[in-house]
Order: structure tokens, then sequence, then C-alpha cells
């Protein structure tokens, strides 16, 4: 592989990672504070992909820069409205019980979201570009990309990250939610919303991956069964960087969507499994994921 | 009079025993409707193909019955979600003949779905209609008596793709192919490749690419292409993935530099809209586009259009044609049947004998059901894109239809060894070319 082949394939891994990560490291958050394998996860990027699409479309005739604003809107919707109902209604019931339970739950969730989907917005592709075509082609050794793929998608990921890190190790919610992982029981003790903590933690996870979800929706056809498609990837993702692991998970994220893009130059029939045979390959030798401590839990 | 009264008993014994006997026969004559199960797409990627063929299942069915219903009977309909895999499919066709008694069955859009359903078809001697599936080995590896394929398959399907661009761009030096990592992306590739390699065998496959089914995102594929810049794409994608790859591709000017060919992209032209540029060739599975030149001033074709159009917002795409060719198969078939028998509701076994070379005409050129095999005999269509006037999306032009029994593998051969027997001159088949709106 010569040299421009080389950046272009990091290119394009790093403009992948950047929306697998987003994804990814809501499902990590989550599970991080509430120990819950959400597997809803991937509806809620789907919904947030489509209604970030539907707004797009109604205010694209009002002015195309509108679509911007459109996609945060569509991510916190979502993430506030879905994100917050699938809590206190659901989740915030099975706290502290079987593992399989919550499992079963949230599975149950992904159905019912997979097929609300179906009925509020069809099994026909839908497809809104307009924040993509604002912006720019940029060539790099004479391959055109879009500003958004190269630009906008690795900058929001790296902002969301350092975001995170901010809130959680910066202010005091974040610091509450940090003790409220550390110790339950001592945080309630000391005058702590345990509850309460839950609530926003599962609406910032989600509306992660809304945000995901929503960014993507430029650049894809949304279809039915895209959630699918994507909470595997970011289980795949989650569980080689170790549950809980926020810099593991952007670091990881960053590492397969490499490796993919790579694959692709040298031996695409491998492209499909990459992913997961990093996944296994990590797990044989450290079952807690890359970044992952033994027994204890970091965010 | 007891002499008397013993024989009005007796009589009254037989002709009891007579009408137990002969009731169910006369029902059996006349049924009150004739129950079709219907195996469509209603969940997952593929519903896009599956919706659309049971939107025109209910609209053909509703039409029939105002009719008067086949051979006086009238026609209800049972669908069976395919998307539900395998073992919920299967379970379902059981249940739709067992215990439903349909009395025929349309199975079904994936190939997958038809090499479960065909050999239980068969078990359950069920007369079935594979109405959209396209895989060619089914009824190349075995005779089946049930179940018929109302349209063409792969074969002559990629053959018509190959022979137009053959045609059209005979100087290309260089191809990739970009297919869904799945069994009809495989499938079709081998078709195309193995006929191209014998018709031009100096073209050079400089990569051959198969993200995985439902992918998200092209953009490495896209720059590979474009560092590789190859004279022709190829790609037999459909639904969401089609039109993912098109857009990513369009948005960085892949669509101009290289010729791509899309070889079933009839189903996704409307919905594509203006993202879809001049001069990529367009298959069709078949000769089914909306606008066909021979059937484009068919009243019966224009309405039905515009009914469709009426109750889903779109034009027909080529599911919808397939379904209404199982429809006319069905309907053909039986009125066959009936004749043969005297006027007489037949058996289903009649029926059956029935099919084999029964020829009947959905909404493109007449099909034939080939005795042999089963094996429809469909035309197919191919084009190119152009801009019209009037229209939000691009049509179709330069269109050539092909005919069923040019490029269709001969009864009792394989596709891949037939193939492996073409010559270069195959392409120079003498083949009709329509321009949009003429």
């Amino acid at each position: 592989m010569n040299s421009t082949l080389f950046v272009l394939a990091s290119l394009d891994g790093l403009s992948y990672a950047a929306l697998v990560f987003l994804v990814s490291v809501g499902l990590s958050l989550i599970f991080g504070v509430l120990r819950i394998v959400n597997v809803a996860h991937g509806s809620l990027y789907a919904f947030g992909a489509y209604l970030a699409a539907t707004l797009s479309l109604l205010v694209t005739p009002i002015s195309p820069w509108l679509t911007y604003p459109a996609l945060l809107v569509a991510s916190l919707v979502i993430g506030i409205v879905a994100g917050g109902l699938i809590e206190r209604l659901l989740l915030s019931r099975v706290y502290g019980r079987e593992e399989v339970l919550q499992l079963l739950i949230t599975f149950a969730v992904f159905m019912i979201m997979d097929n609300l989907q179906r009925m509020i917005w069809g099994v026909q592709p839908i497809y809104a570009a307009e924040p993509l075509k604002l912006l720019p082609n940029v060539s790099i050794f004479g391959v055109s990309y879009t500003s958004y793929q190269v630009i906008v998608l690795p900058v929001v990921a790296v902002l969301a990250l350092f975001g995170l890190r901010y809130f959680l190790r910066r202010t005091l919610m974040g610091s509450v939610i940090l003790a409220v992982t550390e110790d339950r029981e001592a945080a309630t003790a000391i005058g702590i919303n345990a509850q309460k903590v839950y609530l926003i933690t599962f609406i910032i996870g989600a509306t992660l991956a809304a945000l995901g979800g929503a960014l993507a929706s430029p650049t894809t056809s949304l279809v039915p069964g895209m959630g699918t498609e994507m909470i595997v990837l970011s289980f795949a993702v989650a569980a080689t960087a170790g549950l809980g692991q926020i810099e593991g998970t952007a670091i990881t994220a960053l590492a397969i969507g490499m490796a993919r893009a790579f694959v692709i130059y040298l031996q695409p029939e491998f492209e499909v499994l990459v992913p997961y045979l990093i996944m296994v390959a990590v797990l044989l030798v450290r079952p807690e994921g890359l970044f992952g401590a033994t027994k204890l839990r970091k965010i | 009079m007891k002499r008397t009264g013993k024989t009005l008993t007796l009589l009254a014994g037989v002709s009891l025993l007579l009408g137990v006997l002969g009731g169910p026969a006369t029902a059996q004559d006349k049924p009150k409707e004739l129950k079709i199960g219907i195996t469509t797409f209603l969940s997952g990627p593929a519903a896009v193909f599956g919706e659309p063929g049971k939107a025109a299942a209910e609209m053909i069915a509703a039409d029939i019955n105002k009719k008067g219903g086949i051979g006086g009977v009238p026609v209800a309909l049972s669908f069976v979600d395919e998307g539900a895999g395998g073992e919920a499919l299967v379970s379902n066709y059981r249940r739709l003949v067992q215990d439903e008694k349909v009395d025929a069955t349309f199975a079904s859009i994936s190939s997958g779905s038809c090499n479960q359903l065909v050999p239980l078809a068969e078990d359950l001697k069920m007369l079935n209609f594979m109405w959209d599936c396209g895989a060619a080995s089914i009824l190349e590896a075995k005779k089946y008596r049930y179940s018929f394929r109302t349209q063409a398959n792969a074969t002559p399907e990629m053959l018509a793709v190959l022979v137009y661009l053959l045609k059209t761009k005979p100087n290309f030096k260089t191809i990739a192919v970009v297919n869904q990592d799945y069994a009809w992306g495989r499938e079709s590739w081998e078709i195309f490749s193995t006929a191209l390699k014998q018709m031009k065998p100096d073209v050079q496959v400089v990569a051959e690419l198969f993200p995985k089914f439902g992918a998200p995102d092209y953009s490495t594929e896209v720059s590979r292409l474009m560092a590789l810049r190859p004279d022709v794409v190829f790609t037999t994608s459909w639904g969401g993935d089609l039109d993912t790859l098109v857009r990513q591709a369009g948005q960085r000017g892949l669509l101009q530099q290289s010729t791509f060919v899309l070889a079933i992209g009839e189903s996704s032209v409307q919905r594509l809209g203006k993202d879809l540029p001049e001069g990529l060739i367009i298959g069709a599975r078949g000769d089914h586009w909306f606008m066909h030149p021979e059937k484009k001033n068919d009243a019966a074709f224009k309405a039905f259009n515009e009914a469709f159009k009426a109750k889903t917002g779109s034009m027909p795409i080529y599911p919808v044609y397939h379904m209404a060719q199982a429809f006319a198969a069905l309907q053909g078939a039986y009125d066959k049947a009936i004749k043969a028998n005297g006027g007489k509701w037949p058996t289903r076994e009649q029926v059956v004998d029935a099919a084999p070379n029964l020829e009947f005409v959905g909404f493109g050129r007449p099909v034939k059901l080939r005795a042999e095999d089963n094996q429809g005999l469909e035309a197919q269509l191919v084009g190119v894109t152009k801009k019209a006037d009037g229209f939000n999306h691009m049509v179709l032009d330069n269109m050539m239809i092909f005919d069923a029994a040019s490029i269709t593998t001969p009864a009792g051969q394989k596709s891949v060894e037939w193939l492996k027997t073409l010559k270069p001159d195959f392409v120079k088949m003498d083949v009709p070319v329509f321009q949009h709106g003429k």
C-alpha cells in the first residue's frame, strides 16, 4: 500500500469511526452507570436519524442552513422524550433485578420501536442530504471527499469526547454521577438522588445515540433495520474497549474504523469480519476489554 | 303400502347418501372463494419490494373480484411476512396450506425463501407460483410438478444488462463490482462475470467489493474506486443499499468518473430523483418500466399505473409487475383447466396440469411457462438514465427489450455451464431500441 492509499484509507476510517464512537459511547456510558446493556440503543439511533431527516426536509424550503440545528433538535427530542420515557416507565422498575430481565426489557423496547418506526416512516428508504450538500468537497490526492465526512463528523466526535470528559470530571453533576457509579448506597446515604442520576445518564446516552443517527442521516439511506446494524457494531466497539470506558471507546472506535478501511483496500472480503475478529481476539486475551478494569467500575 | 313405505325409505336413504357424497363434490366444483396465500416481505429492508407487491396484489384481487372472479369465483388473499425468517416462514406456509386451506400460493421474493418453500409445496402438493425470486439454480437442480416461476431468473436478467453494456460501451477495459454480501450479490456477479469473460476476455476486473448487506456507509468503497478509476462499476445492489451507494458516489464525483451499471436499478429510479445523473445503465428484472415503450399507450396498463400511484404515491416498480404476472398465470391456468374440464370447476391437479406451456400477459410482453422446467420466459428491458421534462426523476432512454428466448438458459442446462459456452459474437444479436417518449 502506497502513501496515497494510506492517507485515503485513514480519512475513510476516521469518518466512519466518528459515527461509531458517538453511538458506542452512549451505550458504554449507560452500562457504566446503570449496569444495563441497552439493546434499544440501536432504535434510539434509528429514531434520531429518522426524526432528523423529517425535520431537515421540513426546514429546507425555509433555509437549508436550518438543517444543522434540526439535527441537534432531533437528537435532543429523541434523547429526552424517548430516553426519558424508557428509563422512567421501564428501566426504573428493574434496577437491581436479574440482568437477563433487564436485557429482555430493552430487547422488547427495541422490537416495539422497530415496528413503531415502520408505522411512522414506512418502509421506503428516506434520504435527506441537505446538510452534506451545503458544504464543499475537498480534494485529497485527486480523490474528492465531502467536508461533512472528513471535517464535520470527526469534529463533532472530538467535541463529544471532550465534552463528556469535562462534564463528568469538572462539573458537580458529573461528580454526582461518578459517585453513584462508584457506590450507589453510599451516595444515596449522603443525599444524592440516585434515581435522578440514572435518568439523566440514560438521557445523555440516548441523546448520543440519537445524535449519531442524526449525523448519519445526511450520508445514508434510512431504512427499516438500520438500528440493528448499528447496535451490533456498537456492542462490538464497547465490548472491545471495556464497557463503561469513554476514552477507551474512542480509541477502539478509531482502531476498528481504521482497520475496516484498510481491509477494504487490501482484503475487502474481510470487511464484515474485521470488527468482530478484533473483538474476539481482545476478549480472549482480556475478557474485561482493552481498557476495562477487572473489578473497579469506571466511567 | 308397507312395501311402498319401505321402498320410499330406501330411496330416501339412497338420495341422502348421494346427497352427502355429492355435496362436497358440488362445493369443490364451485367453491365460495379461491384462496391465495402470498409470501412477501412486510418487514426488514426488502419490504421496499414486499410492500408494493402486497399493494399490487390487493389491487389486482379487487379488480378480479369486480369482474366476477376467476371462473366466477372471487379470490381471497392471505399474506405471510418473509421477513420473519426461515422457520416462521415454513410454519406459516404450512398453516396457509393445511389450516387455511388455500388453493394456490405465490412464494416468494427471496431466493432463500423459494429454496425452502418450493420443496415444501411439492410435499404438500400445492400449486405455487414463484413470483419474484431470481436464483436460477432452484429449477435447474430438480424438476418440480407444483411450482412454476412466473418471471425470468437471474441469468437472463444479468445477461441482458451485460449485452446492453457491450453494445453501448464496447471499448471499456476495466470493471469493478460493488454487490451486497449475500447470495444474490454473489450469484449475480458470478453470472455476469462468467459471461463477461466469454464475451470480452480482455476486460480486467480491478476490484470485487462485497460490503455487508444493509451497510450504512460506502465511503471507503467509493474512495477505493475513485483511486482505481475503473471504466465501469457494476452493482446488483437494491433498496436502501443502492440508494446510499449511488448518493455517496454521486456526491464525490464517482458517478461522473465511471460508467455505473445498476443491474436492478429500475426499482430505485423514482426514489433517487435528481440524485441520479444521466448516463447510468439500468436493468429492470424483466421488461418492467412504467413507461414501457410497447405498452405506454395500452389503456389497461395506464389505468393500472395511475391507480397504483393513487394508492401508494409512486408509480409501479418491477415487483408490482411480477405480482401482476403471478395473478395472470393463475387466471390463465384456471381458465385453461376449466375449459379442458368441459366448463366445470377443475381439481387442483387439473390446474397444475394446465400450467406447463401456459402463456399469459401481465403488464409487459407475454410470458411463457416452459414445460421442461417450469421456468418463465420473460423479456428483459434495459435502458440508460436521461433527464426529461415533466419528471422529477430520471427516465429511461435508449431502451432495449431482449427477447426471452435469446438470453435464457436452454432447458435442461445449468446456467453457469451454458454461460461458459457463449462466444463474443453473442452480443451481435438484434435487439429493438426505443427512445423515451417515442
